[in-house]
């Protein structure tokens, strides 16, 4: 009897061990930087290859959260200690251009994971593709590699591109939520201006204004939608927007200048029953 | 002050008249005030009424205190003292049963048969609170049963059709009965096209086909002691409902329940204490629901909106006397699991289906203690006191389902915890024949699971989508009653009337910011509170023995309904009136009856209403009992509507017509 209770008190001292463990995330020495994230892409250059990560393990129009790393090929170590830029290219007939990028950054510190986005405006077609250039230092050397890479066409609208009542071209990315939800979610969009063909900064303190309709349900609606402001931190425009059941909505956009002039979109009434700018959520 | 006065003006008015009407019973036995509607025993169903096969619906029709909201030939909502559902109880035998449909299509009275049952008992107002929390008042549905009567095996076969709609009806009852052992089964089948309406108008999608099993085995293992299984299960298929835009494939039920009654042997515990039974049930039910519009022609978007309702629950009862006092304890619990779901399929068949919860799992524990105490106070005079306290509990289950919800309320807690509380007292006198009572009363429900947690929910009558509201209050109601008859061996006569003052009165808002999902709805409205609401019935009876073959009743109801801005609710009956002439010589009966609304004109607009024109309908009835061999034989034959009259009543879901001429024969025979 005396034996199996000092049995107990360790199956529970034990067990105690392992939950308190379990609630201290941070500073279990394991984690799995590629966790979640699967390589759809390998460049090569003579010293080293640049290993391309996403969720999806693949690449679409719209705006892609691209993670990186670099494996040294002689070693077969990777880099952690790299400065890293990228150049997307879109190699059209007559003309070549690039589009809205991030700076790249490491995830973490200890890492050797980089990251950063892209927003492909356009996909690729059977004459036109796009390719990226990675341009990076290691200790005060600098290399670069260059690969075409893969850019369908999203299944659903997820960037659209247009001229503003100002004349200046705008470019509206959809980045988040990945999963939406039948709930209220928070919704992410990247808002950009092409100020040449290769530089396509974020626009600040500008609005968006959104209005989710359900085109095969009678364009139903979706109740208590907070409208996109930026974010002091990412850049990007936060709101939310609320999805009431499973299906196709349509996420109709209006985007509003620092003076609240609308620039491009349409509020939606009976006769007006969608917006010229809009992104598309299948769920 | 307003409102006060007019209730004491209503109180008063209701004792000038008359009233009559309960079941005779030893005089030291208090009364209740009750209404009981007779169905029928199984092998003499035929003898109660004419139409012995009439649904249970017609049945409860009869009550001045019943009325029926009509979605089409099927499955009609009963609403009590002017109130439906929510508002009301309606329990089988004690237990407690949740349709499982979101648009109300299938009140619990569609999962029984009249050969189920032997009574159906009204209460009005918070009296019926002994199974559950009400505002307006109770059904609870007797079961049939044989009882120990060492009568043997008695078989019958009823079968019964009618010309309009095609109705036909068949169904047979098996019992065996001996001193200590019973066995009931019934068994019903009925199968009904389209009906038609007056003037030979065919309404579409009112057929109907449902069929009923159901047993009861009782066993007494001890003089005293007792117990008693029971079993219903109903199945309906291809059940239209005109008013709707939406049919349903199937609805099906499965009742079943376990009962222990203990009858003390030794009647006197001390002097003056007497237990006189204590009954103990446990049950369970489980109800699936499919509405479908696959047949239907023209639908903007097909739909699937599939509901399941389980509930779990036990009640003990004791009753017994002490001194002067009549006491009844009861606690009693349920838990419910409701669930309901739609799914749209796009017209593309490449787009994501639309899915969404209208009732997101939804689980409700209740727990209450009811007690009751009749002072017998003279042998003409006895006073009633009841209370009763329960815990209300709800939880959102579904994840999915809560943060649906939490779309219109982002603060919103899965679970939501209320306390109900009933208290009544009633005074009643009785003396040659003449009799007279009053009461009063306070209780509280909790708001339904469409009012608390519906996404969603379209109603066709005002055309808007409803979403519930989980921070709503409980609605409060203060009552009270009174009624005053005359009895004597010629006539019976009593008038009885209810007033209640619901405060926190819950209603739909319309909320023009919000956009509908159905498509073609008006708008959209949350379940709000209104300040309050008043609403007052009475209905008046009179039976009248002209001579020993003919007997005259008549009934003439009256009902008004306020909130608190003094606009109307819906589905206040306008004047209403029936007269009926029976006459009954050896084993011939014959009836003739005018049943008739006045011109509905306190309708409400703002819950979809319009003005219901007046009506009156002809009716004539007749049977005839014999004896052929050794079987007992009964033929019921009639005409409803003779006149093929073209109406519609208050309470037609739309203004769906009602059926026009209709003959019917019913034949039952049993050896």
């Amino acid at each position: 009897m005396k034996f199996q209770l000092k049995n107990i008190l360790a199956v529970v001292a034990i067990a105690f061990a392992l939950f308190s463990c379990s609630d201290n995330k941070d500073t279990t020495p394991t984690i799995n930087e590629l966790d979640g994230l699967t390589k759809f892409k390998e460049i090569t250059n003579t010293s080293h290859t640049i290993e391309l990560y996403t969720h999806a393990g693949a690449l679409e129009q719209g705006y892609n959260e691209i993670s990186l790393r670099i494996k040294d090929n002689a070693s077969g170590q990777y880099v952690k200690n790299a400065t890293i830029s990228w150049v997307p290219m879109m190699h059209m007939m007559t003309m070549t251009h690039s589009c809205p990028k991030s700076e790249v950054e490491k995830t973490t510190t200890e890492g050797t994971l980089y990251e950063g986005n892209i927003v492909f405006q356009m996909a690729q077609n059977a004459t036109e593709y796009w390719d990226l250039k990675v341009d990076y230092t290691i200790n005060g050397t600098a290399y670069t590699a260059t690969s075409v890479i893969d850019v369908p066409a999203s299944v659903k609208q997820r960037v659209t591109t247009f001229t503003g009542s100002d004349n200046v071209k705008y470019i509206l990315a959809f980045a988040e939520p990945h999963h939406p939800k039948v709930a209220l979610n928070d919704i992410t969009v990247g808002v950009y201006k092409m100020e040449s063909m290769m530089s396509f900064p974020i626009v600040d303190n500008f609005k968006v204004k959104i209005d989710p309709r359900m085109p095969s349900m009678g364009n139903h609606g979706s109740p208590n939608n907070v409208d996109l402001t930026q974010s002091t931190s990412d850049k990007l425009y936060h709101g939310k927007f609320s999805l009431t059941m499973t299906g196709l909505w349509k996420i109709n956009l209006q985007l509003l200048n620092t003076s609240d002039v609308v620039l491009k979109g349409e509020a939606i009434t009976d006769l007006v029953p969608a917006s010229s700018i809009y992104f598309e959520i299948e769920f | 002050m307003k409102i006060k006065l007019q209730a004491f003006l209503m109180l008063f008015f209701i004792s000038i008249p008359l009233f009559a009407q309960e079941q005779t019973k030893d005089s030291l036995v208090p009364k209740t005030l009750q209404e009981v509607i007779v169905i029928g025993n199984k092998a003499q169903l035929y003898q109660k009424q004419s139409k012995s096969l009439a649904t249970i619906d017609d049945y409860l029709q009869k009550s001045g205190k019943v009325e029926m909201i009509k979605r089409g030939g099927y499955a009609w909502e009963p609403i009590i003292n002017s109130m439906a559902t929510e508002r009301t109880l309606i329990t089988i035998d004690g237990m407690r049963v949740f349709g499982a449909c979101t648009d109300k299509m299938d009140p619990i009275t569609s999962y029984v048969e009249v050969s189920n049952l032997s009574e159906a008992t009204v209460t009005s107002g918070q009296q019926g609170g002994c199974h559950g929390a009400t505002i307006g008042g109770s059904i609870d549905l007797k079961r049939n049963r044989s009882g120990f009567l060492n009568s043997g095996w008695d078989t019958s076969i009823n079968s019964g059709f009618e010309t309009n709609s095609n109705q036909k009806i068949i169904g047979t009852a098996l019992n065996y009965a001996e001193s200590s052992f019973y066995v009931d089964t019934d068994l019903m089948f009925r199968d009904a096209d389209n009906y038609t309406a007056g003037n030979n108008q065919e309404v579409l999608f009112s057929q109907f086909k449902k069929f009923n099993v159901s047993g009861t085995s009782g066993f007494s293992f001890d003089k005293n002691k007792l117990v008693e299984a029971s079993v219903i299960f109903d199945k309906a298929t291809n059940v239209g409902y005109p008013a709707l835009p939406m049919d349903v494939s199937l609805a099906e039920a499965l009742i079943t329940s376990l009962k222990f009654e203990f009858v003390p042997k030794a009647e006197k515990i001390t002097s003056e204490l007497t237990l006189t039974n204590w009954e103990t049930k446990i049950y369970y039910n489980t109800v699936t629901h499919r509405m479908d519009d696959t047949k239907r022609p023209f639908v903007p978007i097909h739909m699937d909106m599939p509901g399941w309702s389980d509930t779990y629950g036990y009640y003990s009862k004791i009753k017994g006397v002490f001194k002067n006092h009549h006491f009844l304890a009861d606690l009693n619990s349920f838990y419910n699991r409701s669930v309901a779901e739609m799914t749209m399929f796009p017209s593309d068949p490449n787009e994501s289906l639309m899915f969404m919860f209208t009732w997101p799992d939804v689980r409700t524990l209740y727990n209450a203690l009811f007690l009751e105490d009749n002072i017998v106070l003279n042998c003409h005079s006895s006073l009633k006191f009841s209370t009763s306290i329960a815990h209300h509990f709800n939880k959102v289950s579904s994840q999915l389902g809560l943060e649906s919800l939490q779309i219109f309320y982002p603060n919103m807690k899965g679970t939501k915890s209320s306390i109900l509380k009933s208290i009544t007292a009633n005074y009643s006198y009785d003396l040659n024949g003449f009799q007279y009572g009053l009461g009063l009363g306070y209780g509280e429900r909790a708001p339904s699971v469409s009012e608390g947690f519906g996404f969603y929910l379209f109603n066709s009558f005002d055309r808007y989508d409803y979403i519930g509201n989980p921070e709503l209050k409980n609605e409060k109601s203060v009552e009270g009653n009174a009624f005053l008859g005359y009895k004597n061996k010629k006539m019976s006569t009593k008038i009885s009337s209810s007033y209640f003052h619901i405060s926190d009165y819950i209603v739909g808002k319309p909320d023009a910011t919000l956009i509908p999902m159905t498509i073609g709805a008006s708008g959209i409205k949350i379940y709000t509170a209104l300040d309050y609401a008043t609403i007052f019935n009475t209905d008046l009876n009179v039976d009248y023995q002209l001579n020993t073959e003919i007997k005259w009743s008549g009934q003439l109801v009256y009902s008004y309904g306020k909130d608190h801005e003094n606009k109307n609710l819906p589905f206040i009956s306008p004047l209403r009136y029936s007269s009926s002439f029976i006459f009954k010589r050896n084993k011939f009966s014959y009836e003739i009856a005018v049943h008739g609304n006045a011109t509905q004109t306190q309708y409400s607009p703002f819950y979809g209403e319009d003005r219901t024109p007046d009506y009156a309908i002809l009716n004539f009835a007749s049977s005839y009992s014999f004896r052929w061999d050794k079987s007992k034989w009964n033929v019921g034959a009639g005409v409803e509507n003779i006149l093929d009259t073209y109406y519609s009543t208050f309470s037609d879901w739309n203004n769906i017509p009602r059926k026009g001429r209709n003959f019917f024969l019913n034949v039952s025979f049993g050896f």
